[in-house]
């Protein structure tokens, strides 16, 4: 199955409904027909898409599907040489993009491809149903190695989408704004689930609080995906306001990056009357595995000791995924901390150049470290290559980020391992304060001593304007880590 | 007797229902819809048939044979019934899953 059946379903259902911007399904389904044509006439093996969120990346990811080949978005923000070296790999692309894109393979404006896939279409085959056939490859973020490209078939993701959404099931007037961006697993995640769902989908090309907050109440927006920096930056711009004053909106995902829980917290409060929901996944499983569902967020903020420890956890897993947590002797229990480890048809877990890394059984070794409660909720520690082992002592940066969170001073925070003489690594971290607020390292290493053993206490802590970050708000470790040995040498020099 | 592999695609003889195999069945079976087999030649063009709502195949549903484990996707609606070897297939109950994207 291709997902081009999705988008053809929905234009056989309900051919007249906007499904996208301003586009009908089966007007975007023609528009994908004649994109097809395009490129099968340029005879291209890959279409390479470099450009901001909008209708023309739709049509893009469906004509793609059409002509059986894969659909590369590229972030458009990378640097110069950054891109050049990405686009070094698809030499027999058809490029979309309004940069001027070092490569040598064609390339298109995002103008000229609008313009193409709004003429009609000749005859074009009928699609390949060929489940094998490459859907997209998405660069992984890369915040601790070099990019890398996740490779997701079509098969991975219809099945992500038939175990995961209830076909044509949004009414009428459901609208999801979507503001993730297009070359991250959650962008075309987003746009399919809600083809899917029969849900319009409206995009927001650049994101701001107020841009977002816009949207939101002029297109009548129920449904909305966030990332943890974009609901941090929403909540800063409401600031002491009672309440969002957007009506409309029912229920607001986030995901993408971990969730400082104050900001949730505040989220919650000024969206009394959403259904808030934590997405867990990652490239190489196709988006989504784990879900948080509005009830366990509503059972946290009613004091509930339980479901309020669960507020940081990922929650559920998904029907079609099974998860086991390793250690160096195998499978651990519950409660016990390890690499997370997880299997079912959606996951990829394949690289281009590199092949499967799934093992024999068809495990996917996430690099995430956490564990899962009795009851089968997920916690998440983070990567499993950011743990600090201070002394052969095991920590995981996100507990320590977590306490430096509840201070009132602090915006952001990311704690790693520097390495140190005496312990192998020690702990640093780097803070951002809230606008208009301000503590002293000293103070905040004294709040982490009182709330952490001394032996999590952040030996360093310098403070910054502004962390590094992917655009969905996933820390640049490898940047942060040259900044702060950059940072410490000075100070011992 | 076709071969249900993911993927295949089979048309009603019926109707205009089509559907894709999500799931193919232990063993080999006999699809029809409507008491005739489905026919993987997607261009016959069906004899009209009478709708009758509750045995429409439903846009979107997914059917199952719990017997064999096929499972199959409706792609387009139409009259009558699904069956396995005369085995009715059941609708597959939607995962109730909260919009997470």
């Amino acid at each position: 199955m291709n997902v081009l059946t999705l988008l053809d379903m929905a234009a056989t259902g309900t051919p007249d409904r906007v499904g996208v911007g301003r586009l009908t399904y089966s007007e975007l389904l023609d528009r994908a027909r004649a994109g097809a044509a395009l490129l099968v006439a340029h005879g291209v093996d890959e279409l390479v898409y470099v450009g901001e969120n909008a209708d023309d990346f739709a049509v893009a990811l469906f004509a793609a599907a059409w002509a059986g080949i894969p659909l590369v978005p590229l972030n458009y923000r990378l640097s110069r040489d950054a891109l050049e070296r990405l686009l070094a790999h698809h030499p027999n692309a058809l490029v979309i993009s309004d940069l001027l894109v070092p490569t040598t393979a064609r390339t298109v404006t995002v103008a000229q491809w609008r313009a193409s896939s709004a003429e009609p279409a000749g005859d074009v085959s009928p699609c390949s149903d060929d489940p094998e056939a490459v859907a997209v490859m998405l660069y992984t973020s890369g915040t601790t190695s070099e990019p890398k490209a996740a490779i997701l078939r079509h098969r991975h993701l219809t099945s992500y989408l038939l175990g995961s959404v209830e076909f044509g099931a949004a009414d009428e007037q459901e609208a999801v704004v979507v503001s993730v961006p297009p070359y991250h697993i959650a962008g075309v995640s987003n746009l399919l689930s809600n083809i899917c769902a029969g849900r319009r989908v409206v995009y927001l090309e650049t994101f701001t609080a107020q841009g977002w907050l816009d949207c939101v109440r002029s297109e009548r927006i129920t449904h909305a995906l966030l990332v943890p920096t974009m609901l941090a930056k929403i909540t800063e711009y409401l600031g002491q306001t009672p309440s969002a004053d957007v009506p409309t909106l029912r229920s607001l995902a986030y995901g993408g990056a971990k969730m400082p829980i104050p900001v949730l917290e505040r989220a919650i409060r000024l969206f009394p009357a959403v259904d808030f929901v934590n997405a867990y996944g990652l490239t190489e499983t196709s988006s989504t595995i784990a879900v948080l569902g509005p009830q366990d967020h509503r059972a946290a903020v009613q004091d509930d000791p339980v479901a309020r420890a669960r507020l940081c956890s990922a929650g559920r897993l998904l029907p079609g995924i099974e998860v086991e947590i390793r250690g160096p002797g195998g499978v651990l229990s519950d409660g016990a901390a390890g690499d997370i480890h997880v299997r079912g048809e959606q996951v990829s877990g394949e690289y281009r150049g590199a092949g499967s890394s799934l093992d024999s059984d068809g495990w996917f070794a996430t690099r995430d470290r956490g564990w899962v409660d009795e009851d089968g909720y997920l916690f998440v520690e983070g990567r499993s290559d950011d743990t600090i082992i201070r002394g052969g002592e095991n920590i995981a940066p996100a507990e320590i980020e977590d306490v430096l969170l509840e201070h009132p001073a602090v915006a952001d925070v990311a704690v790693l391992g520097i390495p140190d003489e005496h312990w192998g690594q020690d702990i640093a971290a780097a803070v951002v304060f809230r606008p208009g607020h301000t503590a002293s390292t000293e103070e905040l290493r004294q709040w982490a001593r009182a709330r952490l053993r001394g032996s999590k206490t952040p030996a360093l802590i310098v403070v910054r304007d502004a962390l590094p970050q992917t655009a969905t708000g996933k820390v640049l470790r490898r940047e942060l880590l040259a900044d702060l040995l950059a940072t410490e040498l000075a100070s011992t020099t | 007797m076709t071969d249900l592999v993911p993927g295949k695609r089979l048309r009603s003889n019926v109707g205009d229902t089509e559907i894709i195999v999500v799931r193919s069945p232990a063993t080999q079976i006999e699809l029809s819809c409507g008491g005739q087999s489905m026919t993987a030649n997607l261009e016959t063009v069906a004899a009209a048939t009478t709708s009758t709502d509750e045995n429409d195949t439903v846009l979107g549903k997914r059917y199952v044979d719990t017997d064999t484990g096929l499972e199959v996707l409706c792609t387009k609606p139409g009259p009558g019934v699904l069956t396995a070897d005369g085995r009715q297939l059941t609708v597959k109950a939607p995962t109730a899953l909260p919009a997470s994207d």
